[in-house]
């Protein structure tokens, strides 16, 4: 290798190589930029402005859409629709909170005591992926379905009680119920959640902990005091993954909920496919984006990752 | 803290196997409180083990370990008074380095570990740079954080799992006396592991010298310099010149014995002479040797067949009449010095020999120092 690089070396014409460099140096990033910025104008920003100009519109679809600047139509969609969003956000939320509870150790599993099994416990953490997202969610159908053992045993061991209580539930069933939701999101989300938390486990150095232990961390101290915090930017990073698709989510609620478990994706999804009302629907749009924004804003800016990444 | 339940450091019968491989074979070692104790060894030959068995980081498979007449064989890391200075260091990266030093005093509720963190700062002369992270901090100043971190606990005992491994020659010799100071001063048990004899000689009272999981030799670092055991021991402390020779009955002098290698009769004193042995490796550092007759009654003949000049002195490589070659330092002081090719006298005195039980390896722990 060392004798390719020598030979390569005298080969290169130094004058223009020396000259070539800075020159080079000043747009090269912008050229990596460029195919970026293009796919985002055009798939990102234009469609937002589309959308933008499209929830300031009134009119119906056979006599079309005229842009009035009908700025009232974001209080009408807010005070309608609130309890969707509320309910989206919750039930994101508690999937969030289950994936990490469910991700958390195995993420640290993998990344610190798998050993050589990482790659094939890896593979069967991403294996879901390789059926399509509408099987996975409707296999849940037959997983929570009456006559199946998980509600049975559920209903045995009394949690079907529990879940009732805290009103997941309203009967003793657990299909078609803001549980069933939750479940299917927390399971279809829940690999976004376990990768980049892998990664930021994987990272970190297990003497680390020998050196709190040394230091008469007990190992819940040292997780306290160094693994979690260690984790942070993947924990952060996870939980933004799950919540953000999961707010929008209406696959999950319309397969295993019921009609009052709808959730703000549902309601988009209709008034821009049945109901026809497209300006409703892009302000909705606009609205989910907004709270979404702000809410990650917030989080991230309690975290305080900027320092951690 | 708990000045009354410090004592000095025993370790019985202490072993460990991983599988079939023995890493440490059952070791007797008694560690005098508030000595500066060094572990020598070639990679491998099981003093990190050991270091890990007494922080507690790695589970004896046989034997304990106790602290005065505490025994801690079975306690976790956490719950003994020992503290490490690791090879990597391995400080908090997420942490300020005020944050790293505080860690251990927090964890114990010590209400004044702000204070003993900036005094323990003081004392590895970081002052003022409390703040920052370690990451922000040279290679030198992180081993200083470190030996701060622990030593801000007054550990019964401190361990340093070669800490100066990853500075640079330099440094490593202004750390080896900043430790020793530091050592000094506040007069903790420290058990130092490391690979380099030489930094070994220079901090520690007591060195064990260990290879393949075995004690060799302890002793100070002059006894185990001047009067070896072991051909590793010989030849890992320093350079030695090792001659096959047989014990002649009787005695020439008083307290002197008499050796015959190769035709010449040499002189060894005779508590330099292992008891009853017949068979012996002779020894003699090669600063020991002069050129002439000046060195004392032990002569040999040979030819000069390697000069190389250091500065302080020259090394002269003299060669037998048999084969084996002898190392010769002499010391740059103006005396006549021998030429390439030259036919030599050799000469040194008996109390400068050591002999050694002829059933060993002479090469043993030769150039060892160098692979790690």
């Amino acid at each position: 290798m060392s004798e390719a690089t020598a030979t390569r070396v005298p080969a290169s014409p130094l004058g223009t190589g020396t000259a070539a460099t800075p020159a080079r140096r000043n747009w090269v990033p912008y050229a990596l930029l460029l195919p970026g910025l293009l796919w985002l104008t055009v798939f990102f920003v234009l469609p937002m402005i589309t959308l933008g100009s499209q929830s300031l519109q009134e009119g119906n679809v056979d006599e079309g859409f005229v842009f009035t600047g009908n700025v009232g139509i974001y209080a009408d969609a807010f005070s309608r629709y609130w309890p969707h969003m509320v309910r989206s956000l919750s039930y994101a939320g508690l999937a969030t909170v289950l994936a990490l509870l469910l991700g958390y150790p195995l993420a640290y599993f993998i990344a610190q005591k798998a050993g050589r099994w990482k790659n094939v416990v890896l593979v069967l953490v991403i294996a879901p992926f390789f059926t399509s997202f509408l099987i996975r969610t409707l296999a849940w159908k037959t997983i929570l379905s009456d006559n199946w053992v998980v509600t049975q045993w559920a209903q045995q061991l009394g949690i079907t009680d529990v879940l009732q209580a805290v009103g997941l539930t309203s009967t003793d069933s657990l299909l078609f119920s803001p549980f069933a939701v939750v479940m299917g999101l927390t399971y279809n989300f829940l690999p976004f959640m376990i990768l980049p938390l892998y990664a930021s486990l994987e990272r970190l150095d297990p003497r680390l902990l020998e050196a709190a232990g040394d230091l008469y961390a007990t190992p819940i101290q040292a997780f306290r005091r160094v693994t979690w915090p260690l984790s942070l930017p993947g924990v952060v990073a996870g939980t933004l993954l799950t919540f953000i698709p999961a707010s929008g989510d209406f696959i999950n609620a319309r397969l295993l909920g019921n009609t009052q478990t709808t959730m703000i994706g549902s309601v988009i999804d209709s008034q821009f496919l049945r109901v026809l009302d497209y300006p409703l629907a892009a302000a909705l749009s606009f609205v989910l984006l907004v709270v979404i924004v702000t809410l990650v804003a917030l989080y991230v800016r309690k975290a305080g990752t900027e320092e951690l990444l | 803290m708990g000045e009354s339940q410090k004592g000095d450091l025993h370790l019985v019968a202490l072993t460990k196997t991983f599988g079939a491989f023995t890493a440490v074979q059952p070791m007797d070692l008694t560690i005098p409180q508030g000595s500066f104790f060094a572990l020598l060894g070639p990679s491998g030959c099981g003093k990190t083990t050991t270091l890990r068995m007494i922080a507690g980081l790695e589970a004896p498979s046989a034997g304990s370990i106790r602290i005065g007449e505490q025994d801690i064989t079975a306690t976790k890391a956490h719950q003994r008074n020992v503290n490490t200075v690791f090879q990597s260091y391995a400080l908090f990266p997420h942490m300020t380095v005020l944050d790293n030093v505080m860690f251990g005093l927090k964890r114990r509720g010590d209400k004044d570990a702000r204070r003993k963190a900036l005094e323990a700062l003081e004392l590895v002369q970081l002052e003022g740079l409390g703040g920052r992270k370690p990451a922000q901090l040279s290679g030198g100043m992180q081993q200083r954080v470190a030996l701060a971190r622990a030593l801000v606990n007054r550990p019964d005992v401190l361990l340093l799992d070669e800490p100066l491994g990853a500075l640079d020659l330099k440094l490593r010799r202004q750390m080896q006396i900043e430790l020793k100071r530091i050592q000094q001063e506040v007069g903790l048990t420290f058990i130092h592991v490391t690979h380099d004899q030489e930094e070994a000689m220079t901090m520690a009272d007591t060195i064990a010298v260990m290879n393949q999981g075995v004690v060799e030799q302890i002793g100070d670092p002059a006894t185990l310099y001047e009067q070896p055991r072991s051909t590793f021991v010989a030849n890992f402390l320093g350079q030695s010149n090792l001659l096959r020779a047989k014990v002649v009955p009787g005695s020439p002098r008083e307290g002197v014995a008499l050796v015959r290698s190769h035709d010449a009769d040499l002189e060894v004193a005779v508590d330099h002479l292992p008891q009853g042995a017949s068979d012996v490796w002779l020894g003699v550092r090669p600063e020991k040797l002069r050129l002439g007759e000046s060195g004392g009654p032990n002569r040999l003949r040979g030819t000069v067949r390697d000069v190389s000049f250091t500065g302080v002195a020259i090394q002269y490589i003299v060669r037998m009449p048999w084969g084996r070659e002898l190392t010769v330092v002499q010391q740059n002081d103006g005396s006549a010095r021998a030429t390439l090719g030259e036919d030599v006298t050799v000469s040194w005195a008996a109390e400068h020999g050591f002999a050694l039980d002829a059933s060993q390896d002479a090469d043993a722990g030769a150039m060892v120092e160098d692979d790690v």
